[in-house]
């Protein structure tokens, strides 16, 4: 097929890969007091990592819950009330890092003064408050068209994933994923792809499994064969 | 054979094998060196001896070295290990100069490597006072270790931190094990490698001819605990909670310990676990080599149910193996099985030998929630818990060291 000659026009999709480092800030929370004394005082980083980069962090867990605050009031303070408040907690539903850290001191204080003596964790199952450290690399590949990135998407590496469908909503004015960005630029054939990707709830899968549904909102839509 | 790092694809995924490729790049001609106190046996040296010639395989200038010390040093360092996981017990001067001495005599031998290398990996406490003879170091240090330190004998404990608070950073399985120092500290859980003779596929005929060698009945179940003869893995309570289970279910219960160049305690609980089995012919204790590798996988692709019953563990490999192997896995509440074994999903943590037994009856009474188990142990350990994972983050910490202390490193 002839290339559209507005594709000349149009900056190429650049693929990005990241990898991360897990740091441990030395704390540790064992009951909901403790752990709302050091919500209070963690970086704003640190609050971040355990709302998303636990999805690139090696873990054996099902993607049950959508924050590691919410994991961790389920399964080792067996705090369902609390758990299912946490977990509805969206990050970028907030203008920034400390009105989210405001809102999750609101939810825990809240829960404290429902129970007046909330049990604590058992011992060795405690909080522990962690960070990150990213590596981003450039890949060299780039997507001219999209029907190029549809063909890339399922090779990318669970890095790549985060970096362009997770931590893009943490650094785009927008707050949306890379891939629905630069295809706003290809025209209203591209919206229901669009509108599929904004269906996408990263938080329930595995990067693996959401570049899985990724790549359907490419496949699933005609749009798609636009650009081929 | 050497495996190389295209033998990886099949497993782990290309994309995987490219991510390690682009990352490796601008650590190209560094010098990285590796250094702890046995080659063979234990789940370190397992890592090593394929960590190191993949890493030269990525451009990187990787060694690898092991401690040179008489029989006598692994007891202190087996004592050092032993009270920093908790076990109270005195450590004599006499034993801490002899730490102190055989560090030194290595850090001579070595000194040319440890001073020159731009990243020198010190694993686990024997090898950790390396760097106090080492005072023209031009690398970044970094103390690797490996075990559960969660909750240590406070003596051994201060005693250690003197020598790795001078560290540049230090490297835990879990958070749960770091302890407060003053370097960053960084969190890498280890991994298990899919092409090594211990989890590589094997034809059904050889899994056969390892259990039908070893006496074990083929139409009846087989639970199996892979560990050393160490008290921390609980062997004893194993035997307890298979004659629990074993008035319900027709088991059989194989204990294959293998035996560390490092662990001078192995054959004395063996003799323990003996006594404790009295005599039972359904109750196999293997003492195996430590090369045993192939031996050991074709005991855990015959077991249907897998158990580590640990009261204190680092992370866990044989968990990893096992559940690699599709084998719900039944676990001790410690250290790394807690982050391996997920109720329902990949097997029960247990408290007791009774909880054990029942979990035991529990599983082989349902075969439809041990398939779906198994399905899903396989996927979480491909995700995340192969040795290019382990790879790629030992690198990225290489870039993370070589950047300081920047959220975001970016690499053209």
């Amino acid at each position: 097929m002839t290339p559209d000659p507005s594709d000349q026009a149009r900056a190429p999709f650049k693929v990005m890969d990241c990898a991360l480092t897990i740091i441990s800030l030395g704390r540790s929370a064992q009951t909901l007091r403790e752990l709302r004394d050091h919500i209070s005082v963690v970086p704003t980083q640190c609050l971040s990592h355990h709302f998303y980069d636990s999805l690139l962090r090696p873990s054996f867990d099902d993607r049950e819950y959508r924050n590691d605050f919410a994991l961790w009031a389920r399964r080792q303070l067996g705090d369902r009330r609390l758990a299912e408040r946490l977990a509805v907690i969206e990050p970028i539903d907030f203008a920034d890092l400390e009105d989210l850290r405001a809102h999750l001191l609101d939810v825990v204080e809240d829960r404290l003064a429902e129970v007046v003596d909330a049990p604590p964790g058992a011992p060795g199952r405690e909080f522990h408050f962690l960070r990150s450290q990213y590596v981003i690399i450039d890949t060299g590949l780039r997507a001219a068209t999209p029907s190029d990135l549809a063909a890339h998407i399922p090779r990318a590496t669970p890095g790549s994933i985060f970096f362009h469908f997770v931590d893009a909503r943490r650094r785009t004015p927008e707050r949306t994923d890379d891939y629905s960005l630069w295809l706003k630029d290809w025209g209203e054939a591209y919206d229901e792809v669009r509108r599929r990707l904004a269906a996408v709830d990263f938080h329930l899968w595995s990067l693996t499994e959401t570049r899985e549904r990724i790549a359907r909102c490419f496949t699933d839509d005609a749009s798609a064969e636009a650009g081929r | 054979m050497r495996a190389r790092l295209s033998d990886y694809v099949e497993a782990a995924g290309p994309e995987a094998i490219e991510q390690l490729q682009k990352l490796a790049r601008p650590l190209a001609g560094r010098t990285v060196l590796h250094v702890n106190s046995t080659r063979i046996g234990g789940g370190v040296a397992e890592i090593l001896a394929r960590l190191v010639p993949l890493s030269e395989e990525l451009g990187l200038k990787a060694r690898w070295e092991v401690m040179e010390a008489p029989a006598e040093f692994y007891g202190v360092t087996k004592a050092f290990h032993n009270t920093l996981q908790g076990m109270p017990a005195p450590i004599t001067q006499r034993q801490l100069d002899l730490y102190q001495q055989v560090n030194q005599e290595n850090a001579r031998r070595l000194q040319g490597v440890l001073s020159e290398a731009d990243f020198v990996f010190i694993h686990d406490p024997q090898p950790a006072a390396l760097l106090r003879f080492v005072p023209r170091r031009r690398g970044r240090w970094v103390w690797r270790c490996h075990i559960d330190i969660s909750r240590p004998h406070r003596p051994a404990w201060k005693y250690i931190r003197e020598t790795v608070s001078r560290y540049d950073a230090s490297v835990y399985s879990l958070a749960a094990f770091a302890q407060p120092l003053p370097h960053p500290q960084y969190l890498i859980p280890p991994s298990i490698d899919p092409l090594s003779d211990k989890n590589i596929e094997l034809p059904q005929e050889e899994i056969d001819a390892v259990a039908a060698r070893h006496g074990l009945d083929p139409l009846r179940p087989v639970m199996l605990q892979v560990s050393r003869f160490d008290r921390f893995k609980d062997p004893v309570g194993v035997i307890r909670a298979y004659q629990i289970a074993r008035r319900n279910v027709p088991i059989q219960l194989v204990l294959a310990g293998g035996t560390a160049s490092d662990d001078p305690e192995g054959e004395v609980v063996y003799e323990e676990v003996r006594e404790a089995a009295a005599g039972d012919p359904d109750v196999h204790l293997l003492l195996l080599p430590p090369d045993a590798h192939r031996e050991i996988n074709a005991l855990q692709r015959r077991a249907d149910l897998v158990l580590q019953k640990s009261l204190r563990e680092g992370f866990g490999l044989t968990v990893t193996e096992a559940l690699w192997k599709g084998k719900p896995v039944i676990g001790g509440e410690a250290g790394g099985i807690v982050l391996q074994v997920i109720d329902y999903h990949t097997g029960f943590l247990v408290r007791t030998p009774e909880g054990a037994a029942f979990r035991i009856r529990y599983l082989l009474n349902r075969p439809q929630t041990m398939a779906t188990m198994s399905l899903k142990a396989r996927r979480f350990v491909r995700e995340n818990f192969l040795l290019t994972r382990h790879l790629e983050q030992y690198l990225t910490l290489m870039l993370a060291l070589q950047h300081g202390a920047t959220d975001r490193v970016e690499i053209a």
